[in-house]
């Protein structure tokens, strides 16, 4: 009960607008051109990572939380993020640990519940 | 045998389309078209453990289901001509590996159906053979598989995707028969006008389908108008258009009595098929479950049936290349005159 | 109409017979479900932090457990639906890339289990990592030039 009066309404509805607009861009992306999948993924999280290398992205996570974190631009600002504070410490060697390292989580976890959704499931076809 | 025009092939002694057989998958099974053919499966797997294995085992029990349906003895068939959409036409060779007929694999990518129709039909017509045997396979998840994505990514379709058919055709085409025969035959040419858009198929594919009917026009001096029905093979709703324009800026009319497959086998608003069916079993399917008894029937009489096929693949389109398509032509009468 | 010669006549007739998608319905749903995506992730986020963990191991948490959401959809057939209908909604979120990653993983189970799912499941996300972690060591080093 603590927790959902804690929570913060107005972070919520920030969070869900900016991640909602993120996604928008996404979607005019694969209307509008014929890009796939994997290389719209891979323009938001270069995006992402350059952002965040210019310190852009982490205004947007202050105002909107989730909302920049979770969508693919997050992820690239995060590897940059890792890399330019692992250099502070370890010099060069950060550039090449820092990235990998922040989102290590992420990674890890996408690799490890890919190998068990497979030992589990079954190839479906698309109903429609 | 005669050479008519540029490309086309009069047949002296015309063969007859013994007996088809068609099986379909399941979503094939709830279209417009279901009653029509012979089987439709459950469920896409059919027992098997891969969808390679299905669609091997689907073109198998076709081709099993339309010799016992011929009534021709298998000693009788002296060759096979089949393929399909999978690397190096492993659908036909491994599901026809112990069919124990000479076999020619034989790929012209969704237009296979009506090529190995063009190759049988010569070789009875030269008495190379007394019966020979057609036939082609495709799967919509191994198609997926090889030329696209995974069936669990969750992408989007574009309004100009098609829908590859699952399921496999076959026909017996002998030199003894009453009929339907198969009088000519126009082997079309690669044609690509440089479209790239392995998402827009029909687009690709329709200047190969014109390019063939104008040509099978010019070389037999028939109209149009000779055919109860001309019928493309995977063109779908886009490609449909297409040729029916581009041809009326030849000079021919065919908006009367032109059908594509593609457009045919699936309810485009119900099943959300987008521009329509594709693959090899698109026009094998829907000529044998139904274009052949509507000749059977005498409903129809005179058909021409066009296959197109797109030849590329996932590693051709990620280097860039525009997609060549192809497109044969036989034409099928009820009589001979 | 006139009779079309050329490829760029051809491509130019193409596009305008060819139906376009339905962007704003599109653009709608992307935009809602990406956004409620983001929410349950600030949900998770905003528990975590409740608990007392720090900002850094409340984030990876959010990964992690929306990557897990991710991955049992995608097991159970659900996720693929989920796409068709939300487009970027889906995908731009770490849920497309974690469905980008067990699609294949699942797909090309039938090759085995190291050349099938091992080998193939960055068929589709591997390029993310490569550029995404390119990325972040060029960000570095230039950090480290600036420093």
């Amino acid at each position: 009960m603590d927790f959902i009066q804690s929570i913060d309404w107005i972070g919520i509805l920030k969070c869900f607008v900016v991640g909602g607009i993120i996604c928008i861009i996404g979607q005019i992306l694969i209307d509008k051109t014929k890009l796939t999948p994997a290389r719209i993924l891979v323009i938001f999280v270069t995006t992402g990572a350059i952002l965040g290398g210019l310190g852009i992205y982490k205004y947007l996570i202050d105002f909107a939380g989730a909302g920049a974190t979770v969508p693919l631009l997050g992820f690239g600002a995060n590897l940059a993020k890792g890399a330019m504070q692992e250099v502070k410490t370890a010099g060069l060697l950060g550039a090449f640990t820092g990235g990998v390292k922040a989102s290590a989580g992420g990674i890890a976890a996408a690799v490890f519940f890919g190998y068990l959704a497979s030992l589990i499931a079954k190839p479906k076809i698309k109903k429609q | 045998m005669e050479r008519l025009g540029a490309q086309t092939i009069k047949l002296q002694n015309p063969p007859t389309i013994v007996e088809v057989a068609s099986i379909v998958g399941p979503k094939e099974g709830q279209g417009p078209l279901a009653k029509y053919f012979d089987q439709c499966l459950e469920d896409e797997f059919w027992g098997e453990k891969t969808w390679e294995k299905a669609e091997s085992k689907i073109i198998k029990e076709t081709v099993n289901s339309v010799i016992t349906k011929s009534g021709v003895p298998a000693d009788q068939i002296d060759y096979c001509f089949a393929g399909d959409l999978l690397n190096q036409c492993i659908s036909s060779s491994f599901g026809l590996r112990e069919l124990n007929i000479p076999f020619f694999g034989v790929f012209g990518a969704c237009s296979t159906f009506v090529e190995s129709l063009c190759l049988g039909s010569i070789f009875v017509d030269a008495k190379a053979a007394r019966n020979v045997l057609c036939a082609t396979s495709s799967h919509f998840c191994s198609a997926e598989k090889q030329f696209r994505f995974p069936l669990e990514l969750g992408n989007q379709r574009p309004p100009t995707s098609q829908w590859t058919v699952t399921g496999s055709g076959a026909a017996v085409v002998g030199e003894n028969g009453s009929g339907p025969y198969i009088t000519m035959v126009t082997p079309g040419k690669i044609v690509d006008m440089g479209i790239k858009d392995a998402n827009n198929m029909g687009a690709a594919m329709a200047p190969a389908a014109v390019d063939t009917l104008i040509t099978h026009f010019r070389d037999t001096g028939r109209k149009p108008s000779y055919y109860d029905m001309i019928i493309t093979g995977d063109l779908g709703y886009v490609g449909k258009e297409i040729v029916c324009e581009l041809t009326e800026t030849k000079g021919y009319n065919i908006k009367n009595n032109y059908e594509d497959c593609g457009v045919l086998i699936f309810d485009k608003e119900k099943q959300d098929t987008h521009s329509g069916g594709s693959g090899c079993a698109c026009i094998g399917v829907t000529f044998s479950g139904y274009f052949f008894k509507q000749l059977k029937d005498k409903k129809l009489n005179r058909i021409l049936l066009v296959a197109t096929g797109a030849l590329t693949n996932a590693t051709t389109s990620q280097q860039g290349e525009s997609i060549p398509g192809i497109a044969h032509a036989v034409a099928i009468e009820t009589s001979i005159n | 109409m006139k009779p079309i010669e050329t490829k760029q006549e051809y491509s130019n007739y193409v596009d305008q017979k060819s139906p376009n998608s339905p962007i704003l319905k599109n653009c709608f749903n992307a935009f809602w479900v990406g956004g409620l995506i983001c929410t349950i992730g600030q949900i998770i986020m905003d528990f975590c932090k409740f608990k007392g963990l720090d900002e850094t191991a409340s984030s990876t948490i959010v990964s992690i457990v929306l990557i897990a959401i991710s991955a049992i959809l995608t097991g159970l057939n659900v996720f693929n639906k989920i796409g068709k209908f939300a487009g970027a909604g889906s995908l731009i979120p770490i849920t497309g890339f974690a469905n980008s990653i067990v699609s294949p993983a699942i797909e090309y189970k039938s090759e085995g289990y190291v050349m099938g799912v091992g080998g193939k499941m960055f068929t589709v996300a591997g390029p993310v990592l490569v550029f995404g972690i390119s990325a972040s060591v060029i960000v570095g080093i230039i950090a480290l030039l600036f420093m």
